[in-house]
């Protein structure tokens, strides 16, 4: 199944790029993509836990099953004001 | 003479153009005019959401800011003119939103907020808007509201991106239900090296004050449990779904922080 992923912010600059897309096996779970979001884009690992991730505009959980065709966005908390 | 809503004539002509909407009308007028708002911070998100919750007629308007005007505010800072840059940025405020409505009370806090004022500023207030920019008192300030149980309307920028999210403690998920703790110091690039472009933070710092003002005025629905993103390069607009975590450090079932703390303060002036 495909999935696309979007980077906001900051992690922008630390992945290199605004939007990504995975192939996964069926039965991947969000904490899957995880795993390999942060094999790709080591530098996210910076950010240790401070990353949201919402799977179709919600918060999800790692244990959340993906589907063909869903967006992840991985949004990091923001301080400029 | 006495006018429909307890509003004065010059009022109702003032305020004509909320006065006519049926979800407002004269009664959500007058709510806005007894009503309080306290912004922490004017700079880019606090300059914007004053101008717009000064001229809806927020009766009280506070402002918390130490700083005086800098010549690279005035990009984005739209309180603060040419002639400003060297004197305190709430004098600067105050001498613009006191020429836009005289029906405001303005009340200057110059003060930084911290661990040992902070709930004590912000009691007096209904609704808290949060123009920080950095870490330690974007979580100072959910922790008071939590504490207080007042409604709060959070904001970030960072160049092209805005965040917008209203805590209502009790009903919604709080900043630590979305964001347990800071990022690490030193990941979240310099401000100034970051950037801003000046136009995002006036559009989500009228975005607080829209929240507020629905807030005040009881109206709509406020952005409880719903981040809204901004990305300007694309313009695109999305919200996402936030819950409250039960287990959430401040405003969970079993809470672990039960006073407030000062963060170490990271280098960092927008």
């Amino acid at each position: 199944m495909r999935v696309r992923i979007l980077f906001f912010a900051g992690l922008r600059d630390l992945a290199g790029k605004r939007e990504w897309e995975y192939d996964l096996t069926e039965k991947s779970i969000l904490g899957d993509l995880h795993r390999r979001i942060l094999d790709d884009f080591p530098a996210l690992k910076e950010m240790k836990g401070a990353v949201r991730l919402a799977v179709n505009e919600e918060y999800s959980r790692m244990d959340r099953p993906l589907s063909d065709g869903d967006t992840v966005a991985l949004i990091p908390p923001v301080s400029g004001g | 003479m006495n006018t429909p809503y307890g509003l004065r004539e010059d009022q109702i002509e003032r305020y004509a153009r909320h006065i006519i909407l049926p979800e407002m009308g004269g009664v959500g007028q007058k709510k806005l005019l007894n009503s309080s708002a306290l912004i922490v911070g004017a700079g880019g998100l606090g300059t914007p959401a004053a101008q717009y919750l000064a001229a809806a007629g927020v009766g009280k308007l506070g402002m918390v800011d130490m700083d005086v005007v800098d010549l690279s505010n005035l990009q984005r800072q739209v309180l603060h003119h040419t002639p400003d840059i060297g004197i305190p940025k709430l004098q600067s405020a105050t001498n613009k939103l006191a020429a836009m409505n005289p029906d405001v009370e303005l009340v200057q806090h110059e003060t930084r907020l911290m661990s040992h004022n902070a709930l004590d500023i912000l009691k007096d207030y209904d609704v808290v808007l949060d123009g920080t920019d950095n870490f330690p008192a974007r979580y100072l300030i959910n922790d008071a509201c939590v504490m207080l149980k007042k409604p709060l309307v959070h904001a970030g920028i960072f160049r092209f991106d805005g965040q917008i999210l209203v805590i209502k403690p009790g009903e919604g998920p709080c900043y630590r239900c979305l964001f347990p703790e800071p990022p690490p110091e030193g990941m979240v690039p310099s401000c100034q090296e970051a950037g801003i472009l000046g136009a995002v933070a006036g559009v989500l710092g009228v975005l607080q004050a829209t929240e507020a003002i629905k807030i005040l005025a009881e109206i709509g629905q406020p952005l409880v449990g719903r981040l809204l993103i901004f990305d300007a390069l694309n313009a695109d607009f999305r919200k996402v779904k936030i819950p409250r975590d039960q287990e959430c450090a401040i405003c969970g079932e079993h809470p672990t922080i039960t006073e407030l703390t000062d963060l170490e303060l990271a280098p960092c002036q927008l």
